[in-house]
């Protein structure tokens, strides 16, 4: 008998047994929906980690205080920073850096009028929106002068504006207390919305570095350097450069851990990809023991059947079938209930991420290898746990399974 | 003639257990093509061991067994169903049709496992269905049949690959007595108009007596074969 013969007697048996067919292939459509849905849930959110660290801006080196120990782990970064704005100077005169911008951080209150916010204050360099690829909605951004001169100038953040110009007034020209000292606000930031890890990216105030130094901070270091490599090609000679001259600069002997770390983006990237693929790993893990147990349901149910449908196995041999007709029968039944209880579980998986997707807001993606590879799964399982029962049944003898009540 | 069956001191021993049971115990006899012969004897002594080997359901212990004039006495299981698919027809007690499909189809069951192609196998399921009288019940499922039409359906499957036998186990077993006239009826018609080779077990007399002979069992050995002088009508 030929394939397609086998598989039409299988399907002609499966009809005739429609509810049980259909129980069956519940267990590989809750699986494959399951694989679907979370494999489509863990690759959306990592693209979209991904795509935000893209977002963070071009070509960008981070310099950070501390040192990596030798076990290779970070000592905090709570110790003392050594970084200075003429660190970033220097590094800004060497080749391949299109721009260095110094970075202080603090949390602080400001205050509007009757309105107060604690935010999150940045001391930057007029090279910042260039470095984080980030424009102003509008007013304009601070210059080497307003650097120069320390100016008590502020660009705030959508978040910061929503909170101390609650009525909507143009927040241009007012001025704010930040840490009690007064700035006027010269321009504002279009919105970023969420980083990677969550953070919202607006509910921040922008001000020269040196005014934050000098004026709010008193400390002459920086937390951070940034700085953006002319192309992503020399992001790794930038980096080592950097690395040498601050070395250089900040006397550490040979074989002594340096007292700052350079990391660039992509390395930051790929540490989170590769936290997404654990993530997915463990995601698509559990939805396969899901089909698995999917797959011991088909088992079970072909069991029963195969002991229900003794008597019919007993005639389809007394008029002819051979032992291994009878296998390839019940192998294809259950590879059949598998594969179009996968290809069910595919349009429920699809249906079930578009729900998530609308109603949590998560970015999702669904990629076809997925697809395929878990109606082809769903197709193994079927045919791995319809063997034992197809097997038993084939083993029949015939004279006894006509004779089973 | 190659007569359609030829045994020869035919001999089979279940094992239960530790006790060895002998149902068949040196059984001779041979049936020549065109023959009805009705198998009686009480309950236990042999008849159905015989039926099945003789059906190549199962094998000998030991003797010969010629079917058509080649030794079957022992061919593996797959051997024997492939005989079965293209020689042998079944009629049981209990009919042992499909259920939850149509009685056309129950008819066709046969052919799709000896590789007839599907339009061969309507036109010559609607045949045998014509011949046996239920051509218009094709579309039927059996529990929509009653007792008499069912075995009928099975007697049409047991027709559709031209057997050169037929073996009927209490056929009639489970029907009342005026369908079992019609059933043995429709049997003696088969083998006098088509000249279909049928052997048939049966517990009744009434029933042996529409065959052309009969062979008598009892404690596995055949104790008794004559022509039917007087068959019913
Ligand atoms: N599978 C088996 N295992 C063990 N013993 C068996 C088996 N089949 C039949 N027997 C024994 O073989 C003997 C003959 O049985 P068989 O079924 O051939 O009798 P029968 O003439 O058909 O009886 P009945 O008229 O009751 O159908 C009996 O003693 C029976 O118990
Ligand atoms: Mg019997």
């Amino acid at each position: 008998m030929n394939a397609t013969a086998t598989l039409r007697l299988a399907l002609a048996a499966l009809v005739r047994n429609r509810t049980r067919s259909l129980l069956t292939m519940l267990g590989i459509v809750i699986g494959v929906a399951a694989v679907i849905v979370t494999i489509a849930i863990g690759v959306g959110a990592s693209a979209q980690v991904q795509t935000n660290i893209q977002k963070l801006g071009a070509n960008l080196i981070v310099i950070q205080p501390g040192s990596i120990t030798a076990g290779g782990a970070r000592s905090g970064f709570s110790g003392a920073s050594t970084l200075t704005p003429q660190d970033g100077l220097a590094i800004a005169a060497l080749p391949g850096v299109a721009a260095v911008s110094p970075l202080v951080t603090l949390r602080t209150q400001v205050v509007a009028g009757q309105n107060n916010w604690q935010t999150s204050v940045s001391g930057v360099a007029p090279s910042y929106t260039f470095i984080k690829s980030w424009p102003l909605a509008s007013g304009r951004f601070f210059t080497q002068s307003d650097d120069a001169a320390a100016a008590k100038v502020a660009v705030l953040g959508q978040t910061v504006i929503a909170q101390l110009f609650p009525d909507g007034s143009n927040p241009i020209g007012a001025t704010v207390l930040i840490k009690g000292v007064p700035f006027t606000v010269i321009g504002t930031l279009t919105p970023l919305g969420q980083s990677g890890m969550g953070q919202d990216q607006d509910d921040t105030v922008l001000i020269p570095y040196t005014s934050a130094m000098e004026r709010l901070t008193g400390l002459t270091t920086v937390n951070q350097l940034m700085v953006s490599a002319a192309s992503a090609n020399v992001i790794d000679a930038v980096q080592n450069e950097a690395t040498t001259l601050l070395a250089a600069r900040h006397r550490i002997a040979p074989g002594q851990p340096d007292d700052f770390q350079v990391r660039n983006l992509q390395s930051i990237a790929q540490a989170a990809a590769s936290t997404g693929a654990v993530l997915e790993f463990l995601l698509a893990g559990v939805a396969a023991v899901s089909l698995i147990v999917g797959g011991i349901g088909i088992m079970n149910i072909m069991m029963v059947s195969v002991s229900e449908r003794t008597r019919e196995i007993g005639l389809r041999m007394s008029v002819g079938a051979r032992g291994v007709t009878i296998l390839r029968q019940f192998l294809a039944e259950a590879a059949l209930l598998a594969t179009a209880g996968g290809a069910v579980g595919v349009v429920v998986g699809i249906a079930g991420t578009t729900a998530i997707a609308l109603a949590a807001h998560w970015p999702t993606q669904i990629p076809p290898a997925a697809v395929v590879l878990s109606v082809a799964f769903s197709a193994l399982v079927g045919i791995f746990f319809g063997y034992y029962p197809a097997q038993r049944a084939a083993q029949l003898n015939p004279i006894e399974a006509l004779r089973f009540e | 003639m190659t007569p359609v069956v030829a045994v020869r001191d035919l001999r089979k021993v279940y094992q239960l257990g530790d006790t060895e049971v002998a149902a068949l115990r040196g059984v001779d006899l041979t049936i020549e093509p065109g023959e009805f012969i009705a198998v009686m004897g009480p309950s236990g002594s042999g008849k159905s061991t015989f039926m099945h080997i003789v059906g190549l359901l199962d094998a000998p212990t030991a003797g010969t067994y010629a079917f058509e004039g080649t030794d079957a006495s022992n061919l593996d299981a797959d051997a024997r169903a492939d005989i079965r698919s293209r020689r042998l027809g079944f009629v049981f007690q209990a009919y042992n049709l499909l259920p939850r499909t149509s009685a056309l189809e129950n008819v066709e069951l046969p052919m799709v496992y000896s590789g007839v192609p599907e339009a061969e196998r309507r036109r010559i399921a609607l045949e045998k269905m014509e011949i046996v009288g239920i051509a218009h019940l094709a579309k039927h499922h059996p529990n929509q049949m009653s007792g008499g039409q069912q075995q009928r359906v099975a007697i049409a499957r047991s027709l559709v690959n031209n057997p050169g036998l037929i073996l009927a186990d209490e056929p009639t077993g489970a029907l009342d007595t005026a369908t079992s006239l019609e059933v043995m009826r429709l049997f003696a018609r088969l083998n006098a108009e088509a000249g279909i080779t049928i052997m048939l077990v049966t517990h009744e007399p009434d029933i042996a007596a529409h065959a052309r002979r009969t062979v008598a069992f009892r404690d596995g050995l055949v104790v008794g074969d004559a022509p039917n002088r007087e068959r019913a009508a």
